[in-house]
């Protein structure tokens, strides 16, 4: 049951998508993706603001309607996902010590309402210990830099212990050495065996650490093994795919500009 | 001093069941006040609180100023309007805030119309500003109800709840129903909005809900810190504003949200975190 040791046993789920379609107010934001996400990989998904690299995710999760299409999940459900939104929305002057956060990833398994575990203190400081944050169980949130609440929330998802994890954008708005120790972890994570989906922005980061890459432009544009996929055409391609997608998408939805 | 602070509370029983029924607010509005505040949810409440107003006047019609019928007819109100606000957010264009203002502010005036049809200015003054002298004994259960209801269901939803204020996004990836706890949470709002109507008055009831929760920030950085510290300054506002109204005869429901404004410009000026005092000595702004 300890989130810092190897789980050599532990099998990361598959998640198969069947040409998924999804639509904001009639106005698609992701079509007819098709592919597999395969037991343990660690794909990063890329590709311009809008491509519907965050709606992609929320589908997977199920927390946007399907308007085509299905995902199935292989040697898993689909709460054994784990998955950490932009953090934007999260009031960091809320009176919480570190360990509180950290400790809320174990409603993942146990539900709100069941005793926590004996050993959730130890739980909480191997998972700080692991993202270079031991000692921190008592500080406040109101005390820690971006880059600090950021490492909180991936000891969080340690404590959530699920195979697979799905991260929007963790890299955004945090330093260099902050990401230096995140990518650590998550390359623990995929060690461990579990499948890993990462949105990411950051090319040269997907480049160097990521197997697997998936490009979306409002559709599956390239999804492979990175180096095939980051090349310098594919690039250029999505570009100039996007803005005529786009501009079909204004044309045939004029309000589609509204739409963030 | 034992004259002017004791005595009364000995002598009169209307003083005691008063001083009693804040003991009872204080435990029920501090922690509900001090979750609205970590909500960012403080003026929302302030529209919950007018929004009971057709409830309340209804009960008036049907029964005289009876605290117990005014406050039933208030809960009825008040959820209505927090349902119909939900429902307005979640299938129109407008925010909670927008959709809260414009029904409130239709109920407030619905209400009082319906006062005028039959009552007086005096039984408004009552209505507006509250009475909590005249606190009986069936208005002290409901009140007492309010707080034992209040209290179980926090400690029940304490979790999920304080997962949905803190993070909602979370909740949603958890796939747990975070809009299920904000409904309790708002039902608790109007429940315990109605209970310090009945001592308090519509005008002042958010009073003791909000100045103690936001006097408290300065004082405390926990859950339950703040919730203490909010329950003390509510209590302790009480019982003095229930002294200063009966020695210098001045009208019960102000003189208790006074007092509570004046623990909030000293919390406000010298308390432990954030206060002008701290933030002037570390020199940050």
């Amino acid at each position: 049951m300890t989130s810092s040791l190897p789980l050599a046993s532990l099998k990361g789920g598959t998640l198969i998508l069947d040409n998924i379609t999804v639509s904001y107010q009639n106005i698609p934001a992701i079509e007819g993706v098709s592919g597999v996400f395969e037991a343990s990989s660690l794909t990063a998904i890329v590709g311009p603001n809008g491509g519907g690299k965050s709606t992609l995710l929320k589908a997977l999760l199920g927390l946007v309607p399907l308007r085509q299409g299905r995902v199935t999940f292989q040697d898993c459900k689909r709460r054994d996902c784990a998955y950490l939104t932009q953090t934007a929305q999260v009031d960091r002057s809320f009176p919480l010590h570190v360990s509180d956060v950290v400790a809320m990833g174990l409603c993942q398994k146990q539900g709100f309402f069941r005793p926590l575990p004996q050993d959730t203190n130890v739980q909480v400081t191997r998972a700080l210990e692991r993202v270079g944050l031991g000692g921190y169980e008592q500080r406040l949130l109101s005390t820690l830099s971006g880059g600090q609440f950021q490492k909180v929330l991936f000891a969080r998802l340690c404590l959530q212990n699920a195979p697979i994890i799905l991260l929007d954008e963790p890299f955004a708005a945090v330093d260099a050495y902050t990401i230096e120790d995140l990518i650590h972890l998550i390359q623990e994570w995929h060690d461990e065996g579990r499948t890993l989906i990462v949105v990411s922005h950051d090319i040269e980061l997907v480049r160097e650490f990521f197997p697997s890459t998936l490009v979306m432009v409002g559709e599956a544009l390239a999804w492979g093994p990175t180096q095939d996929v980051l090349t310098l055409e594919t690039l250029r391609q999505a570009k100039t795919h996007f803005r005529a997608r786009e501009k079909n998408r204004l044309h045939d939805f004029p309000d589609a500009g509204k739409v963030a | 001093m034992y004259e002017f602070f004791i005595a009364p509370f000995i002598a009169f029983a209307f003083l005691k069941k008063a001083l009693v029924a804040c003991l009872a607010l204080s435990l029920g509005c501090a922690p509900v006040g001090v979750l609205l505040v970590l909500r960012r949810m403080s003026l929302l409440g302030d529209a919950l609180s007018h929004s009971i107003m057709p409830g309340v006047a209804i009960g008036y019609l049907v029964a005289g100023l009876s605290l117990p019928v005014m406050g039933i007819g208030g809960i009825i109100a008040g959820l209505g309007i927090a349902f119909l606000a939900t429902f307005v957010t979640r299938h129109t264009q407008l925010q909670e805030d927008a959709s809260f203002v414009g029904l409130y502010l239709i109920a407030l005036a619905f209400g009082t119309i319906l006062i005028s049809l039959k009552g007086n200015s005096v039984d408004l003054t009552h209505i507006l500003f509250g009475t909590i002298l005249s606190v009986n004994t069936p208005a002290l259960i409901l009140i007492a109800l309010i707080t034992t209801l209040t209290l179980l269901t926090l400690a029940v939803i304490y979790r999920p709840l304080i997962l949905e204020c803190f993070d909602p996004g979370f909740m949603k990836a958890l796939g747990a129903k975070g809009a299920l706890y904000h409904t309790l949470f708002m039902a608790l709002v109007v429940l315990n909005m109605v209970a310090a109507f009945q001592g308090l008055g519509i005008l002042m009831a958010l009073g003791l809900m909000m100045l103690p929760a936001v006097s408290a920030r300065f004082w405390a950085q926990q859950i339950w810190s703040l919730w203490t510290a909010a329950f003390a300054i509510a209590f302790v506002s009480g019982y003095l504003g229930l002294v200063f109204s009966y020695h210098f005869e001045l009208p019960s429901g102000p003189a208790i949200i006074l007092v509570a404004g004046v623990f909030y410009f000293v919390s406000l000026t010298v308390g432990r975190h954030g206060s002008l005092l701290t933030r002037k000595n570390t020199g940050s702004s």
